[in-house]
Formats: structure tokens, sequence, C-alpha cells
């Protein structure tokens, strides 16, 4: 038996789209098999269909050698393939062990009854296979995403998982979690578990994968094993076009301060001072938990500042609320757009003109006509993909949210932009075309801070870098000066810990 | 394309469905008792379900933007006996008693509000309180008496015409129409969707939240204070132990009409429509003689269907 998994001529469509047209994947057993593709490529349907959530129109899938039909998850759980989904889902106030056995709990003496004493052993032992220093009646909500996701796969094993999908793991991770992530993943590999693993990170792709399948527009393009493929070719499959530089170097002039900040405290950073001039993007790099976030944050008066000044244009301004920032001529693009970013209930129109209401009305009425047409205005200038604007959000894919939300910032003509995380969890295309927008508002003369965990974003989009680690500055480097390591150096405690 | 055709038939079925319902519903009553569709009996139920119809349009303010109120009931009783203390015949001018009646149910209104967003207390519980706090009020002031003896000026808001028009009913639709129109074309009805959508993103798009609560406990309040001289005018007394539980027929006509209590979702001609079935079938119900028993099981039945019929859209 060569291969543990094979979905062979997989179609499936929903109304009005065709999500899958033909496909096949061939898991071998004990290997990580990636995925690869941009949104909307049908990664998410196929693995859906593998786990029992949807069923193919057309095809059939083999787990081990055996031809199967999930009609659940549950079914899926049981022949062995479990999911780890990206948003993690826990049981915040149950215990670790509670959490692992939900559903699954080791029967007690009496019908209903959970044997406690066996659920806690199998649980610690579970979490020692996988080298975890985790109590097993810990309350779960207290853990970190990391550790949350380790209990998530020994959850998958206490259901004797044979093939775990992992959908961007690391997405929430720091590159110290993901080194662990990855011992782990050698260790189940090493057991004889297969991995199909979802990631947009390329480095992390060709690090831990055996064989990488790419996928686009509901189509199967190639199967390579991850020794044999370059990481250009990479993106070429994927987006089907060879991308030459995602990052265009720009050489504009900069001009005056438009910006700056001095000994600014708050309760998880400490002493901030920078500035920015206009024309300037800042980068800011750091660890997750560095502070970055709240700094931004802070400066837009989501989060308490206990001392320090703000300066917009060389003057103090206070800042209580978002709205006195908006005031100034402050813009955030907050980190998690479905959090904090946009009503999801609520339209493209009504997402996108929520913050500058103010300018298209009169008195306290809404100019109704002008907002459809500012909305199809920017619809077009940013190329988002909906059908109407009044298409409820949700429905969109990420990038195209992620457009939504830069253009409700953008609609308040701000001088000062602050974008935390602009490219998390959106595919290579839209990547690119944001790049793009945030030079050509630096061109404007906009002064830009770019928080970002990616590295080669940071590097190739600022003018000057700061990396940030425990609360703190650490470093400030020009955009020649700086490389990946040395932002790695002061961003970690540890100086050389990678997991490459 | 016969698919194509059946899928629009379906998006018209869920955004119209509580409409249809009622329709139907009127349809069937209209067969089964001749009397339900003629212009006495149809005045007659708009004039009972106008006292529903304004308290239910106040809490569909406040269950947008994701909260609740539970105080309503109590509150028109406490607006109730206040403005029928000052009603009494060859007192004060007409403007004192209602002005009064209105400044109390906004000052409960308000501080509902308050407490909610400054103190950070779930509205459920705040509310609750205040549901007793309210009704005690009502009590002390009244002495636990009903107020009786008010001037016919006074008693002409609960049953006089005005153009053939019973005044309650005028009441209501001028409610329904400033409301309506508040929800849809202003900047505080859109940041009312956007704070019951996502508060967060309500706040990083520059919307001060709390002040967004606030408006909408306030209006909630100020219209349980319009409901509460509308009740006393109508029964030409001020009853502190009048509305018991009427908060939770507001809340019922609310989510008939397709509101969310997660918030973020609403409207008020879903509200107006929700009244209005709510108030046909208690009409068409008395009309064919069924004991008030089964009316309250019927009433049941009808908020959980449609609550389901609207899942099955959304």
């Amino acid at each position: 038996m060569d291969f543990l998994l094979q979905a062979e001529n997989i179609s499936k469509s929903f109304p009005g789209v065709r999500a899958l047209n033909n496909v096949q994947l061939q898991v071998k057993k004990g290997t990580v098999h990636a995925l690869m593709g941009e949104n909307g490529a049908g990664k998410s349907t196929l693995m859906k269909i593998l786990v029992g959530m949807y069923r193919p129109d057309e095809g059939s899938i083999y787990f081990k050698g055996q031809s199967v039909h999930f009609k659940s998850v549950h079914d899926a759980i049981q022949s062995g393939i479990t999911m780890i989904h990206q948003e993690l889902l826990p049981f915040p106030d149950l215990s670790v062990a509670e959490n692992i056995f939900m559903g699954n709990e080791p029967r007690g003496i009496f019908p209903g009854w959970i044997n406690l004493s066996k659920r806690n052993r199998d649980a610690k032992e579970l979490l020692e296979r996988l080298g975890l220093k985790i109590a097993v009646n810990q309350r779960m909500g207290g853990l970190s995403i990391a550790e949350t996701q380790m209990v998530e796969i020994a959850r998958a094993l206490s259901n004797k998982a044979e093939l775990i999908i992992m959908d961007e793991p690391t997405s929430a991770l720091s590159d110290k979690e993901t080194s662990i992530l990855f011992d782990i993943i050698r260790e189940l590999k090493r057991e004889g578990i297969s991995i199909i693993y979802i990631s947009h990170k390329m480095d992390e792709i060709l690090h831990i994968a055996d064989t990488i399948t790419v996928m686009r527009d509901g189509e199967w393009i190639g199967t390579y094993p991850a020794t044999e493929v370059s990481q250009d070719k990479l993106i070429s499959f994927i987006v089907g076009r060879e991308l030459n530089t995602i990052f265009e170097r720009r050489n504009h002039k900069l001009g005056d301060e438009l910006f700056s900040v001095s000994n600014l405290d708050g309760a998880k950073f400490k002493g901030i001072s920078f500035s920015v001039r206009s024309g300037e993007v800042l980068g800011i790099a750091g660890l997750m938990g560095a502070g970055r976030t709240e700094v931004v944050n802070a400066i837009f008066g989501l989060e308490q500042i206990t001392a320090g000044t703000i300066k917009v244009k060389g003057r103090p301004v206070k800042i209580s609320a978002p709205n006195d920032a908006i005031g100034c001529g402050i813009g955030l693009i907050t980190e998690d757009r479905k959090r904090t970013g946009l009503v999801l209930s609520a339209t493209v129109k009504d997402n996108m003109s929520l913050a500058s209401l103010k300018k298209i009305s009169r008195g306290p009425f809404i100019k109704k006509r002008k907002e459809v047409e500012v909305a199809r205005r920017e619809v077009r200038r940013f190329a988002i993909k909906t059908p109407s604007v009044n298409q409820v959000i949700n429905y969109l894919s990420g990038g195209n949210q992620q457009k939504v939300v830069m253009a409700k910032v953008l609609l308040n003509d701000p001088d000062i932009i602050m974008l935390d995380e602009p490219t998390r969890g959106i595919d290579i295309g839209a990547k690119a075309e944001i790049y793009k927008l945030i030079n050509e508002l630096a061109a404007m003369g906009k002064a830009i801070i770019v928080i970002s965990s990616e590295l080669p974003e940071v590097l190739g989009l600022s003018d000057r870098i700061l990396v940030m680690r425990e609360g703190r500055i650490q470093a400030e480097l020009t955009a020649n000066e700086a490389t990946q390591e040395k932002i790695m150096q002061y961003a970690m405690n540890t100086t050389g810990y990678n997991y490459q | 394309m016969s698919s194509l055709k059946a899928n629009a038939l379906s998006a018209f079925l869920i955004k119209y469905g509580i409409l249809i319902a009622f329709l139907v519903i009127c349809i069937l009553l209209s067969i089964a008792t001749p009397f339900f569709f003629t212009s006495q009996n149809i005045l007659i139920v708009l004039r009972q379900v106008s006292i529903n119809g304004i308290l239910a349009i106040g809490v569909t303010f406040v269950i947008i933007t994701g909260g609740i109120d539970l105080s309503l009931g109590s509150v028109l009783a406490l607006t109730g006996v206040v403005a029928a203390g000052f009603a009494h015949p060859d007192t004060y001018p007409l403007i004192v008693p209602i002005g009064l009646a209105l400044m109390t149910g906004l000052i409960i209104g308000a501080a509902n509000g308050f407490i909610i967003t400054l103190g950070k207390v779930a509205p459920f519980i705040v509310t609750l309180g205040m549901m007793t706090i309210a009704r005690g009020l009502a009590l002390v002031w009244s002495g636990g008496r009903p107020v009786t003896n008010l001037s016919p000026a006074f008693n002409y808001i609960g049953g006089g015409d005005f153009l053939f028009i019973p005044v309650p009913i005028l009441l209501f639709l001028l409610v329904i129409i400033l409301s309506g129109v508040t929800l849809k074309y202003t900047r505080i009805g859109r940041y009312i969707y956007a704070v019951g959508g996502n508060e967060e993103a309500a706040r990083a798009s520059g919307i001060r939240v709390n002040r967004v609560k606030l408006f909408a406990y306030i209006l909630c309040g100020l219209l349980a204070g319009l409901a509460g001289v509308v009740l006393a005018a109508r029964i030409n007394t001020g009853q502190p132990n009048a509305g018991i539980a009427y908060e939770l027929d507001a809340i019922a006509a609310v989510v008939i009409g397709g509101t969310s209590l997660m918030g973020g979702r609403g409207s008020i001609m879903g509200t107006v429509i929700g009244v209005l079935i709510i108030g046909v079938i208690n009409n068409g119900l008395d009309l064919l003689n069924v004991s008030s028993y089964y009316q309250q099981i019927v009433k049941g039945v009808i908020i959980i269907g449609a609550v389901l019929l609207d899942r099955r859209g959304g």
C-alpha cells in the first residue's frame, strides 16, 4: 500500500461556482504534504470534502486503500482523519484534559460516567508524547495560541488520527513557537502519521514539506517533491504567471517630519520614541507579543497611554479615543479585520463609509446616493471583487475584505497611516496589490507605519525599520543595513535561535 | 433556468416571509370571520397594538445595538402614574403631565444606558434591576393606588379621534415614521447597526460607542414614557400595576419582525409587522371566541415559528 490517502477526480460545484474541477491528491504515509494556492483556489473545499463536511459531486476517495464516503466530520474522525482549523475553538473554561477528550471521554463504571483518572492519565501521556509541558488540569483559556494548537494536536492523537490536516497552523505563531510545532510534526512523521499542511508561507513549506501540491482556480496544477522545486517556480505555479518582483523598489524623496512620539508608556510598552516623515514607510518588526500592536493601538486611542507625547506636524495632540485620532489625520488598519476591522453582517458599502459618514452627510442625514457613488468608485479603485456594493461583506474573500478595510480608513484621507499586519492570511496576488498601494500612498507624501511579522515584507516595504522586543524598541535600522538575520537578532532574546 | 427562478422565489420568500405570513393570517381571519376585515375592526386592532407598538419600536433600537431592555413594562406604569398625578382636571396645562412623563422615561433610559456603558454591566442585569426599581417608584408615587379623576383633555390622548382616526394610532404612526427615518437615513441609525454588528470595529472606525448605546436606551425610555401616557389616558387611570410583562410582548414583536437578538440586524418595518401579527392574532382569536388560554399558546408558537423561518433565511 503506497498511499494513505488517494482522492481522484474530485469535482464540486456550488450554485453559480465550480469550486473544484477534477482535482487529485495523494498523500503518502508518514509524510508532510503541503497544499498551496491563492485564497479561493479550492483548498478549503477539498479539505472540507476530505473531512466529511461536504460531499463531492464526482470523484472517489480512498483512505488506507478502501473507498470511503464520509457523511459527517464524526465519520472522518472515526476513520482517522482530523482537521485542525486555522481559527481554534477550544472550550476556554474547561481543563486541558477535558478539551482533549471532549466527545471521546473514557467510559466510567456507570453509563454516562467518565473515568476521570484514566482521562487525566491518558491526557498527560499524550502531552508528554508531544514533548509539551502543559498541566492537564490547567484551564484551556489560560494557554497561548501555540499551546492551544498543540492541545488540538493531542486531541487528534487521542482520536487515533492517521492523517492530520493543518490549516495555516503558524499564522498566529512566533518563529520560536513555529520551530516547536515543526519538531512535533517531525515526531508525528516518525510515528507514521501523515500531515496535510496548508500555508501561504513559502519558506516554511519548503522547510517542512516532503511533497507540495499546488491548486489554482479549483484545478489541480501539479504535485512536486519539495526538494526539486524552487520558491520562484512555486510562486509562478500559484499565481499562474511569472512574478518578477512583488516589491517595487521605490526611490522617492522624503519630506518633512509629519508624526512623532516620544517616551510613550503603556500597559505593554515603555519609552517608545520615533518619528516618521512625509513619504516615508517606517516598518516595525518583532515577534508576537513584542508590543507592536499595542503601540499603534494606543496611538490611535484604542488603548491607554500612561505617559509621553504624540506630535502631529510638530504640534502636540491629545488622543483619548479613535475619534480624536481620526480628527488629527491618523488612520489605523487594524490587525484582525474580522474582529476590529469589519462589521461582517453589514454590506460592502456600509463598511466602507462607516468611518467617514460625516463627510457624506447633510445634518444628521446620510446622503444615500453619494454613499453608493463613493462605494462604487472605491470598489473600482481597489479592484475589489464583489457582485455589488450591497453584498454582505462576510461573503468576500480575505483579500477583498482587507481592501474594503483599507478603503474605509483611506476615505478619511489621513496623512499618517498605520497598517498592522496588512497582508495576514491573504493570497499573493492581493498582497502585491496592497504593497503597490502602500507605495503609492508614500509617493503621495503620506507618513506610513507598517507592522509586519513577515520579514521579507518589512524589508521590501520600509525605508527604516524599528525592531521591538518586550515592549521596547531594540534597534532602528535603515533599509540598506537591515537584513532578516539582523532583525531577528534584535527581535529575539537568545541570538541565533531560528527554526532553520 | 428553472432553478434560477426557484432561487429568486426563495430569496423573495425569505425577504418578505414575515409580511407574507401576516397577509396570510389576515386573509384566513377574513374568511373565518367577516367582521375582521371591516374598517371598524381594523381601527380597533390598530388602537390595541399602538401601545405595544410604541414600546416595541423603542426596544428595537436597543436590541439592534446588541442590548435588551426589560424595564419597559415598569417604566410604562411609572410614567403613567406620574402623568396621571399631574393630569387632574383644572390643575396643570396638558403639557405638564406629558412632559414630566416623557422626562421620567428619558431619565430611566439614561440611567440604564449610563450603568450599562460606564459601569460595564450586562444590559439584561441592569434593566432587570430597573424593572423592579421603576415598579417600586410607581407604587411609591401612587401610594399603591390607581390615580384617577383625570382631565378630559388628558383622556383625549388615549380615547379621542383626530380626523376620524384615534389619537394613539396617530402617535404610533408618527413614531414609526420618525424612528424609521432615524434608523435608515441618519448617521446615528447607521452607528446603531455598526455597534450591534461589531462593537470593536465600530470603535476603531471612530464611533463613540457609548454615546450610541446611550442614545438607544434613552430613546427606548422616552418611548416607554409616551406609551405610559397613552395607556393612562386610554384607561383614564394611572395604574401602578399596569404593564406587567409588556416588555416581553414588545421583545416578541421585535423578534417576530426579524431583528436579531445578537444585534446588528433588524428594521422598524419588521417590528411593525411583528406588532401587527401579535395584534391580529389576539383580535382574530377573540372574534372567533377562542379562549384566551389558547391565545397564549398560539402566540408562543408564532414567536418560535417566526424565528425558525428567519433562521432558515439567514
